[in-house]
């Protein structure tokens, strides 16, 4: 690149920072309400293409919506238009206007309240937290925007998103630094793992679940203290801050289940699940792949591996190793 | 000696399909447990109920038309509320706060919510608990039994203990199940070879390892020892009640203890009852513990010092367990055998051997100890006639 080429990347770079801020300064967007109050007709449709048959969500006096449709509810329509205060909208037409014309959402982690009932009105309201860039990703040279989504009703907060997207440069694909697509030693289980139940992520617990997307098994530590699940604060040492360490991911069966009834989503049966004291000092629970159930023993020797559930999800698990 | 007595049980039947709202199932266990005790609802001023109950305090007064209530209180954890709610009912008497408390557990678990089967509800939220079960059920650790079915496998690997010690804990209940006409499983022993031929659930767990789901209600009365003396039923004095965790507890998957083929929070509720009351195992008459899972009676009886480490198969074993027995252990059937109302009936049935009025009647049992869920956050009662 020449010398006016870089300088004219930073500015460009600088420009985009700038229009980041300026947007993240202006705040949530106003409220904006849903078309519809939440009702059995969305209801019904949404349990039938899920074929989900959970009582609660069937007509009734008592019929709730599933959390899952929470979104859906605001949602503009078919010809609908952002809001003019629509801080994602924004900061679109400026990568737009800075050549990250193509996007595609990466994230989208909802968190809910409490169920909504029918006849409500939910509103939403969003806000930009975060413009990370340029990444060089499987896709293209690229720039990752979070946002936030809040959901009320009549105020009280009933749920909330937060949804990242790439804006990327097309025809730009680098080959290092992967951040969306496949990692080499990630298994992609997302077929046969369909419907596995995510974990729910804190601020205490989402390096590990950072960890795992990029194929890094990693282990909590409060100064010299291991902790696995990890803690909110060090038990030896209370003040100490938190950060981790990546795991060998070797270690041995401690003990095992193996699950026959009834059906788990997302497996199966039968199916191996194993807790691991792994060779750092903690113990770990995955399901253990590639053997058979018959020879599974206390104080088999085990691997990590890296099974890719959804595009968002990495979950751990354990294989024999010889 | 607490200064609180048990002066009245009741409950609906037994049953896999109630018919009924579990407010109603409440209010009928509620009433009839009052008439055991001469009161009226007038007469409640205090309420105790299980988290996870799905009647409301407020409900259950409005709908038997307590009035005035002064003390209500929730303790979460599942079953292990059992003895917990009669523990809340005794601080509330003791302190003053009220004079006759009720307490209840009331479900269609059979018919309706079954928490038998995975609850993906449970990993809905990052609240602690939320967070915890992320460690667990989208690993494939989503059941009840498959939480015990780890604990169990690791005593099966240090004691040297086999399925059959297991399945021992469910003949026996399903025996004395068999003789009690509230049970479900009234009339319909198992013998030891159907247990090891029924379907594998969680292995090493099978299906006679893991307890019944029941629709019904049952609850209690409770009020002071000088009150009790007034009142319609032979009042039965709590002797003693505990709550107990142990460190690292978790809900069910305590695994990042050292050693987990144990059950750390029951010791802590064991030697607050030892203490408190001045008995010992030797003075218990009869044994009701929690029965959800085989496995989980073993390490209770290990835990409260009917035997040391390793040494519940063979405790099983010896027929010490059995009615004729040393400490016999759930004359009723525990939940195995009679019904699974969180732990609540096996209260009862302590009231009904003190009383004299069990069907399968203990010789003066003197003291009864009874324990709530286990693998959770946990609790027990000593109960002694007055």
């Amino acid at each position: 690149m020449s010398e006016q080429g870089r300088n004219r990347a930073i500015d460009t770079e600088e420009w985009i920072r700038r229009r980041a801020e300026e947007i993240a300064a202006a705040g949530r967007s106003a409220p904006r309400q849903a078309r519809d109050p939440v009702n059995t007709a969305m209801i019904n449709n949404w349990t039938e293409a899920f074929s989900d048959a959970d009582p609660r969500y069937a007509p009734g006096p008592d019929t709730v919506a599933p959390p899952g449709m929470i979104q859906a509810w605001t949602m503009a329509g078919l010809h609908g238009a952002r809001a003019t205060d629509d801080p994602l909208g924004h900061i679109i037409a400026a990568l737009d206007e800075a050549g990250y014309t193509s996007i595609v959402a990466t994230n989208s982690d909802q968190t809910y309240h409490r169920y909504l009932r029918v006849g409500e009105r939910v509103s939403s309201a969003t806000e930009l937290t975060e413009v990370v860039g340029p990444k060089r990703t499987a896709l293209g040279e690229g720039w990752f925007v979070t946002t936030k989504t809040r959901w009320t009703v009549e105020g009280e907060p009933v749920g909330e998103m937060r949804f990242r997207v790439l804006k990327f440069r097309p025809g730009s694909a680098g080959t290092d630094d992967v951040e969306t697509g496949n990692h080499p030693d990630i298994i992609d289980a997302r077929e046969r793992s369909a419907g596995t139940m995510r974990p729910p992520v804190s601020k205490d617990t989402e390096f590990f679940w950072e960890g795992t997307k990029n194929a890094e098994l990693r282990i909590q530590r409060f100064g010299t203290e291991l902790r696995h699940p990890p803690g909110a604060m060090g038990r030896e040492q209370p003040d100490a801050e938190p950060d981790w360490i990546r795991s060998t991911g070797k270690g041995t069966v401690y003990s095992y289940v193996v699950h026959h009834h009834p059906k788990v989503p997302g497996r199966a049966t039968p199916f191996v699940v194993a807790l691991v004291d792994l060779e750092e000092g903690v113990r770990m629970m995955g399901e253990l792949i590639d053997v058979d159930p018959d020879t599974v023993h206390i104080g088999q020797q085990v691997e990590v591996v890296f099974l890719r559930v959804t595009d968002d999800l990495v979950l751990p698990a354990w294989r024999p190793r010889s | 000696m607490t200064d609180a007595s048990i002066v009245g049980i009741g409950a609906t039947e037994f049953s896999k399909e109630s018919g009924r709202s579990e407010l109603r199932l409440a209010c009928e266990a509620i009433r009839s447990a009052l008439g055991d005790a001469g009161l009226e609802p007038s007469d409640v001023d205090g309420v105790v109920r299980f988290g996870m109950d799905t009647s409301d305090e407020i409900a259950v007064a409005r709908e038997l038309g307590m009035g005035d209530l002064r003390f209500f209180s929730r303790i979460g954890y599942g079953g292990g509320a059992a003895c917990a709610i009669v523990q809340q009912a005794v601080l509330a008497v003791a302190g003053g706060a009220a004079d006759v408390v009720v307490c209840y557990r009331a479900f269609n678990e059979r018919s309706g919510h079954r928490f038998g089967q995975v609850s993906t509800g449970a990993v809905a939220a990052p609240s602690s608990a939320g967070v915890d079960n992320g460690w667990h059920y989208p690993f494939g650790i989503a059941t009840p039994a498959a939480t015990v079915a780890m604990v169990a496998r690791r005593y099966l690997h240090e004691y040297g203990a086999t399925s059959e010690d297991f399945g021992r804990i469910a003949v026996l209940d399903r025996k004395h199940a068999a003789t009690n006409p509230n049970a479900w499983f009234y009339g319909k022993p198992i013998t030891l070879a159907e247990h090891q031929e029924s379907r594998m659930i969680a292995d090493p767990l099978r299906l006679f390892d893991c307890c019944q789901e029941t629709d019904g209600g049952i609850a209690l009365v409770i009020t002071s020892a000088e009150r009790a003396r007034d009142l319609a039923a032979p009042p039965v004095r709590i002797a003693a009640a505990a709550q107990g965790s142990g460190p690292d507890q978790y809900t069910m998957t305590s695994y990042y203890r050292e050693d987990i083929a144990a059950l750390p929070e029951m010791s802590v509720v064991g030697r607050q009852l030892w203490d408190s009351s001045g008995l010992r195992p030797e003075d218990m008459g009869a044994i009701v513990l929690y029965d959800h899972f085989t496995p989980y009676t073993l390490l209770q009886l290990e835990e409260l010092g009917f035997c040391g480490r390793g040494e519940a198969p063979a405790l099983v074993a010896s027929g010490e367990l059995e009615l004729t027995g040393r400490w016999p252990l759930n004359p009723h059937g525990g939940q195995l055998g009679e019904a699974y109302l969180h732990g609540v009936n096996g209260i009862a049935e302590a009231v009904r051997q003190l009383r004299g009025t069990a069907v399968n009647q203990i010789t003066d049992p003197g003291h009864v100890l009874v324990t709530a869920g286990t693998g959770v956050p946990t609790s027990g009662l000593i109960l002694g006639a007055a």
